[in-house]
């Protein structure tokens, strides 16, 4: 009952910003509303948004099952190496790398430019959870399927496909909401969205409303997607009866393959790395002398302070919803977590804007304090951790518990002994996923931030927004490398999962 | 634990229904004793509610009605609900269940919370040795076989010293070969130990191997407790009957104790007070056996041979039944063969379209 209760004031709370956004948008009636809702520049706003999460996320479905099934299946040299570098690009904020391309090709403005950041950045959100899908599922299958004379391809399209479908189908509409939400890199590369339009009509008038009618636009496409994904996440309840521990895969080996598959995946790297990198060290050597280092010091350390706590508060939501959507199936577990998904549904600039108005109506002690900061953390990337979250919990088979029970443990001591314990990596890799995308988020840290704090992330904002790539590049840097740890650490828990490590 | 006389498990009136529509009546008046230090067999289909009675026994689940004394001490009734935890209950599950996360040695180790390292570790080697894995402590789970699975789960629920066990169809993902050694080994491990069992299971060699008493459940009720023998000799109805084995099933006449049938007269093993009346009679295959001075000839129709011996399907006047015979002297087909009845048939009411 406790467990109900808790999860259904969490999700709750995480919609407050989202009805307030709509609440605010229609303050004025429905005259102003409709106004905005039907120029032309909306719809136009609305196609490009569409589309540019269209073709994103088809790419990055190609490249995050192909890259997962090498190194999860295949006898590619290196495999330990490509396992950690392919989940690298997750480090790279939008506008980070956005920056260093245009530094090299100023002409990459527009969609072209906005649609290959985007994808180098975001495909890990399908490469992860299908390697994961990859590393689970039963090698008997496709070693039937090979026995019964399919070629290693046909196996992959008619066998192992179908297996992580649910798993790629999960990521690739993270990746969709990921770019209908992207503030960072659309506005560097130029192209107006739907998120760079509610930006500008928010700095641009004393009237606020149409920025919210457009921010409930954003809102309702993402919803459509959210509920998509509630619908998988459903589907994908499984708990792995079947012979107590499943056993390692063994490769399937790539022959004359290798090479073709190394450079494929080297390339991928040049593209996602060396570009950014290149314009990076370019820009640290020209901009050495301009640094304030003190200024620098109290960014990173308040970045990284922000990003802990957030983490810790994000997994402390997402862990009663996690509990129900995963163990309790049923009307009510369903609205739990697609209510908490909504919260992903809210771009950064959204959250940021209806919790500026809902601050300065309600809450005007923690507005622009860290509180309300870490609030809009929570609800922003509850999702992220719910997902990572969900799928551990419900892989751990709930009979575990009751064997923890009958052998004298409390349901309490048996959750945490068990249960817990065999989900800590997809609860680790839930806080290291928001403690990095907290690192790298721009707008409603922009907004929310409490007043004389800044970030890495708002420095290197405030410095390109001046064109003074120089002096931003220290900190572009700095979220590099401080955001490659939790990378590297979430890359190494997949290689440490119980049925791996026969030495 | 002591092998004191006495009950170790009192249940009785056990009813327990679950939401659905229409709600799903699980148990339905569920009485079961157990005897300390003995294994008792639930047998029955898939469905018939054996697993909910186990979870209620252990814990997991609460009854609608009934209650459940273990050792004496009531853990469940009316208003009392003592948790799984605080039960001394040890379970098998099917599959094993272990921890994945934990060796061998922690998972035996689990339930000995509060034992100092070095006698901890020795109880784990001394319940390794008993299950015939000794020096198994650092393996991982998936480095086990199925079976190996198995020991360590009945080790790591031994290992408490629980005053019963409960096994949830523990064999059924094993191969038959390796079924049967198990099953007897279990069934030593439980009998040097002196634990009181409950074994759930739809396999009736299983219950009737391994079980001191089997007790039958069927639509949420137990039809009859009774030991092997006596249940395999004298199933309280046909379905039991069937359910417990092959059946010769013969329509006859009974009187004075005597059963008159296709097969002659036979000793009838009901009450003889009872006057002229049309029953239904059980013979087991083996009851019936070649006899060259017996008074029925039976035609030999299909063989079907099983290694040590073999089911012969035979025609005597216009029924057919079965025989279990050697598989060193069999007939050929459609030999004649004179036939003989040994030991009593089981009379049942007879039933007016009882299929023969």
């Amino acid at each position: 009952m406790s467990l109900i209760a808790a999860a259904v004031v969490a999700a709750v709370a995480v919609v407050i910003p989202m009805v307030y956004v709509v609440v605010r948008a229609l303050e004025r009636g429905w005259g102003p509303f409709e106004a905005t809702l039907w120029r032309a520049r909306t719809l136009q706003m609305v196609v490009r948004s569409v589309g540019l999460a269209a073709t994103v996320t088809a790419a990055t479905l190609v490249i995050g099952i192909g890259a997962a099934w090498l190194v999860a299946r295949t006898d590619l040299p290196g495999r330990r190496f490509w396992r950690i570098a392919l989940g690298l690009p997750l480090a790279m904020p939008s506008y980070v790398a956005a920056w260093g391309w245009i530094g090299w090709r100023p002409s990459l403005a527009g969609p072209l430019g906005a649609w290959l950041v985007l994808t180098t950045i975001s495909y890990p959100y399908v490469y992860f959870p299908v390697l994961g899908a990859l590393r689970r599922s039963d090698p008997a299958l496709e070693e039937a399927a090979r026995s019964l004379g399919r070629a290693p391809v046909r196996v992959f399209l008619g066998v192992t496909l179908p297996a992580v479908r649910i798993a790629a189908v999960g990521g690739g509409l993270l990746v969709g909401l990921y770019v209908l939400s992207d503030f960072g890199a659309v506005s560097i590369m130029r192209f107006e969205v739907l998120t760079q339009s509610i930006y500008r009509s928010y700095r641009a008038s004393f009237d606020r409303t149409p920025a919210a009618v457009l921010g409930c636009v954003l809102v309702v496409l993402s919803l459509v997607v959210v509920m998509a994904v509630t619908r998988v996440h459903h589907r994908a309840r499984f708990d792995r009866a079947g012979t107590g521990s499943s056993r390692p895969a063994p490769p399937i080996t790539l022959g004359r393959g290798s090479l073709p598959a190394t450079l494929a995946l080297a390339g991928l790297m040049v593209v996602v790395f060396a570009v950014p990198l290149r314009s990076l060290v370019l820009w640290l050597d020209r901009g050495r002398s301009q640094t304030d280092w003190s200024q620098w010091w109290s960014a990173t350390t308040s970045t990284l302070t922000i990003a802990a706590v957030a983490a810790v508060a994000t997994v402390l939501v997402a862990l009663p919803i996690a509990i129900l959507s995963a163990r309790h199936a049923g009307a009510l577990s369903t609205s739990v977590t697609g209510l908490a998904y909504a919260g992903h549904a809210l771009p950064g600039i959204v959250i940021a804007l209806s919790l500026v108005f809902f601050g300065v109506r309600f809450a005007m002690p923690i507005y622009q304090r860290l509180p309300m900061l870490i609030f809009a953390y929570v609800v922003l990337f509850l999702s992220l951790a719910l997902g990572a979250m969900h799928q551990a919990i419900a892989h751990a088979p709930p009979i575990l518990d009751d064997v923890a029970r009958s052998l004298g443990r409390t349901q309490w001591q048996a959750w945490w002994s068990v249960t817990l314990r065999l989900s800590a990596p997809g609860i680790g890799v839930a806080a290291a996923l928001v403690c990095l995308t907290v690192m790298k988020e721009l707008p409603a840290t922009l907004l929310l931030r409490p007043i004389g704090t800044d970030t890495l992330a708002t420095r290197l904002w405030s410095h390109t927004s001046a064109s003074s790539y120089a002096a931003a590049a220290p900190y572009a840097a700095t979220i590099l490398i401080v955001a490659a740890i939790p990378t590297a650490l979430l890359s190494g828990v997949g290689a440490r999962d119980p049925s791996a490590d026969e030495e | 634990m002591s092998e004191c006389d006495g009950r170790a498990i009192e249940a009785s009136g056990l009813v327990k229904s679950f939401a659905g529509r229409p709600p799903v009546r699980a148990l339905d008046g569920v009485d079961l004793d157990v005897d300390a230090g003995s294994t008792v067999a639930v047998l029955g289909p898939s469905g018939c509610g054996k697993t909910t009675l186990l979870r209620i026994l252990a814990g997991f689940e609460r009854p609608d009605a009934g209650t459940v004394t273990i050792g004496g001490r009531s853990v469940a009734t009316g208003n009392i609900h003592i948790p799984p935890e605080r039960r001394n209950v040890g379970i098998v599950a099917q599959e094993g269940a272990l921890f994945p996360h934990l060796d061998v040695a922690g998972n035996i180790g689990f339930g000995l919370t509060g034992m100092p390292r070095r006698e901890r570790g020795r109880r784990i080697a001394e319940l390794l040795e008993l299950v015939g894995l000794a020096g198994h402590q650092r393996r991982r789970p998936h480095e086990l076989s199925g079976g190996q699975q198995q020991r360590v789960a009945v080790a790591r629920a031994l290992a408490p010293g629980p005053a019963i066990i409960l096994l949830d169809e523990p064999f059924a993902a094993l191969d038959t070969g390796l079924r049967a050694s198990l099953r007897d080994d279990v069934a030593g491990v439980l009998a040097t130990t002196g634990a009181t069992a409950v074994l759930v299971t739809h396999d009736q060699t299983e219950a009737l191997t391994m079980s001191d008493t089997v007790a039958v459940m069927r639509h949420g009720r137990i039809v009859q407790q009774a030991t092997p023998e006596a249940l395999y000799r004298r199933p309280v109805d046909l379905t039991t009957a069937r359910f417990t084995g092959d059946v010769v099933v013969l329509p006859g006449r009974l009187r004075a104790g005597v059963v008159t049938c296709a097969l002659g007269a036979l000793p009838a093993d009901a009450d003889s007070s009872s006057e002229d009346r049309d029953v239904t009679l059980m013979l087991r295959p083996e009851q019936i056996v070649i006899d060259p001075q017996g008074a029925t000839s039976a035609t030999v129709g299909a063989i079907r041979y099983e290694g040590h011996d073999a089911l012969v399907h035979l025609h005597v006047d216009r029924h057919a039944m079965l025989a279990r015979w050697s598989a060193v002297e069999l007939p050929a087909l459609d030999d004649v063969v004179t036939v003989a009845v040994k030991g009593t048939a089981t009379i049942y009411r007879r039933v007016a379209d009882e299929e023969v």
